[in-house]
């Protein structure tokens, strides 16, 4: 026995270090020890010249000491500090000479995500129930803006790719860069100020705010209150366009529309010329179709007036309404000219239907002309006769109703016994007809016929 | 000085002609108006269209930043 029974006689007396030594080669057996990974906040945190860090993790219970040595810092991407929410993992073992346990920390890391992810929800949850999300509080979006103003960094690729794609669709659209600071604590409070003031401008209807790709904290700034509370009072309709997909943030539910990336931002918010080039030749096609059919309808109407009495009497109001008509023919011809540049088929196709369509005026004008007609009767100094052989010469078909002028230029009007010659098919071999120039007729016989190539 | 205030009138925008051109397309295939007036109509349309083109060709991109004064300068990317 020992002295007062205090222990066994057999019993081992081992020194400090053999238990240090027996509890160490414990826990470096241990399998959930070598590779661990610890939450906690770190305190007393202190680095030696030598490279090493030392400092303890802490939480509301305990604390756990840690040391990361020099190779192990140098992968390092923050520097730690007091108060910082961090993950570590390595190994726990004993220090033999304080006989202390602690965590020889290989890898650290920042644990800000699960805290972020909790603020994230709450605002979100939030907002939403304050209706700040709703779909009816969301703007539509003007088709053609004039002036957008783009509430981002002035540095880097977001702004240029903005730019460079309102530009290529639509480049009357101006673009005002109002600068902020994206990322940093001053940031939120940058974004919103700017917000704001855009939102006191007159010339802005639709503003773009947003920024490149980055961590989830480089990031964060468009998930402050101060933004989306900003985003929601623009009175200007907003896109939000923060990182690119899968990255939402809660400005994205705020805003009017959403971007994936700053270049998809761009397209967004401008029409696209291509698309509006083609509606506008969509609509020229249609004009002009419509006009050659409102014409065709005057062709026919002139046709049916052709026979008529009236006709037969009216030349001479004819031949006074043949000038006027004739400017307007030009006048079309050079709305024309001006329109279809390269569409010459279209020009000549129509430019023929004006002129087979010009008498159809004639109609209009019928009242008009029947005044004429009693006025000329009872006493006009152009007999009627003479009218009437006027008329039986140039009013025999559409095309000889145009212009004396055209006679004058070299073309000539072909008839047989009296009626207008417009086909080869018209006129056989050994036939005669009258070839009505300018200023008289020669009467010719056929001694031959040839049709045009592409009328074969 | 007439020049100067014609300049600075404010021009007939592209959506405002684009509604008008749309207009008269659908006025000019109802085919309720005369010759005369179908006439000027389309007169009016093909000015329309050529001026619309002519802005989509001419447009260059205008970007300005805004400085602290509230002025406007012009704005370069860096590439």
């Amino acid at each position: 026995m020992s002295p007062g029974g205090f222990y066994a006689a057999n019993q081992t007396a081992y020194t400090v270090s053999q238990v240090n030594e027996y509890i160490k080669a414990k826990m470096d057996q241990d399998r959930v020890l070598s590779s661990i990974l610890v939450r906690g906040e770190i305190s007393n945190y202190k680095r030696y010249p030598s490279g090493h860090h030392y400092f303890s993790l802490k939480d509301a219970e305990g604390s756990l000491k840690c040391v990361m040595f020099a190779g192990s810092a140098r992968t390092l991407r923050f520097q730690p500090a007091n108060g910082m929410q961090v993950l570590a993992l390595g190994r726990i073992s004993v220090f033999p000479r304080d006989g202390a346990y602690q965590l020889y920390v290989n890898q650290l890391m920042e644990d800000g995500r699960g805290k972020l992810d909790e603020e994230f929800e709450r605002l979100r949850r939030r907002l939403e129930a304050e209706g700040l999300f709703d779909a009816a509080r969301k703007r539509p979006l003007p088709i053609f803006p004039n002036k957008v103003a783009v509430v981002t960094s002035p540095v880097g690729a977001a702004i240029r790719d903005i730019i460079q794609n309102i530009g290529a669709r639509w480049p009357m659209t101006e673009v005002l860069v109002v600068p902020v600071r994206v990322q940093g604590v001053e940031a939120p409070g940058e974004i919103a100020n700017a917000l704001q003031r855009v939102n006191q401008r007159k010339d802005i209807d639709l503003i773009i705010t947003g920024r490149g790709g980055g961590s989830r904290e480089e990031l964060w700034a468009f998930n402050e209150e101060i933004v989306a509370r900003a985003i929601a009072a623009s009175r200007i309709p907003v896109i939000s366009a923060v990182g690119h997909a899968p990255d939402v943030s809660i400005s994205d539910y705020v805003a009017d529309a959403t971007a994936t990336t700053p270049t998809k931002a761009g397209q967004m918010a401008v029409p696209s010329q291509d698309e509006w080039r083609h509606r506008l030749e969509v609509l020229q096609q249609r004009m002009v179709r419509a006009e050659q059919g409102r014409l065709a309808d005057a062709r026919k109407q002139l046709q049916r007036l052709q026979s008529s009495r009236v006709m037969q009497s009216a030349a001479a109001p004819i031949q006074e309404r043949r000038m006027l008509l004739d400017s307007r023919r030009q006048r079309m011809i050079s709305a024309f000219t001006l329109q279809l540049k390269d569409e010459r088929h279209a020009l000549e196709g129509l430019e023929q239907r004006l002129a087979g369509a010009l008498p159809a005026q004639i109609k209009d004008s019928r009242r008009l002309l029947d005044s004429r007609v009693q006025r000329m009767e009872t006493g006009m100094e152009r007999s009627l006769k003479q009218q009437r052989m006027r008329l039986a010469r140039i009013a025999g078909s559409l095309d000889a109703m145009s212009p004396l002028k055209v006679l004058a230029r070299g073309y000539a009007v072909a008839r047989k016994d009296g009626n207008l010659v417009s086909s080869t098919e018209q006129a056989g071999l050994g036939e005669k007809l009258d070839v009505i120039l300018t200023d008289g007729v020669l009467n010719c016989t056929v001694d031959g016929k040839e049709k045009l190539p592409w009328q074969k | 000085m007439a020049e100067v205030n014609a300049a600075k009138q404010p021009e007939v925008s592209f959506e405002q002609s684009m509604i008008r051109l749309e207009a008269i397309v659908d006025k000019l295939e109802r085919g309720e108006c005369d010759l005369d007036q179908s006439l000027k109509l389309f007169e009016e349309g093909a000015g329309l269209a050529a001026r619309c083109e002519k802005m989509l060709d001419e447009a260059e991109q205008k970007v300005t930043i805004l400085l602290e004064s509230g002025k406007e300068a012009p704005f370069q990317a860096e590439e």
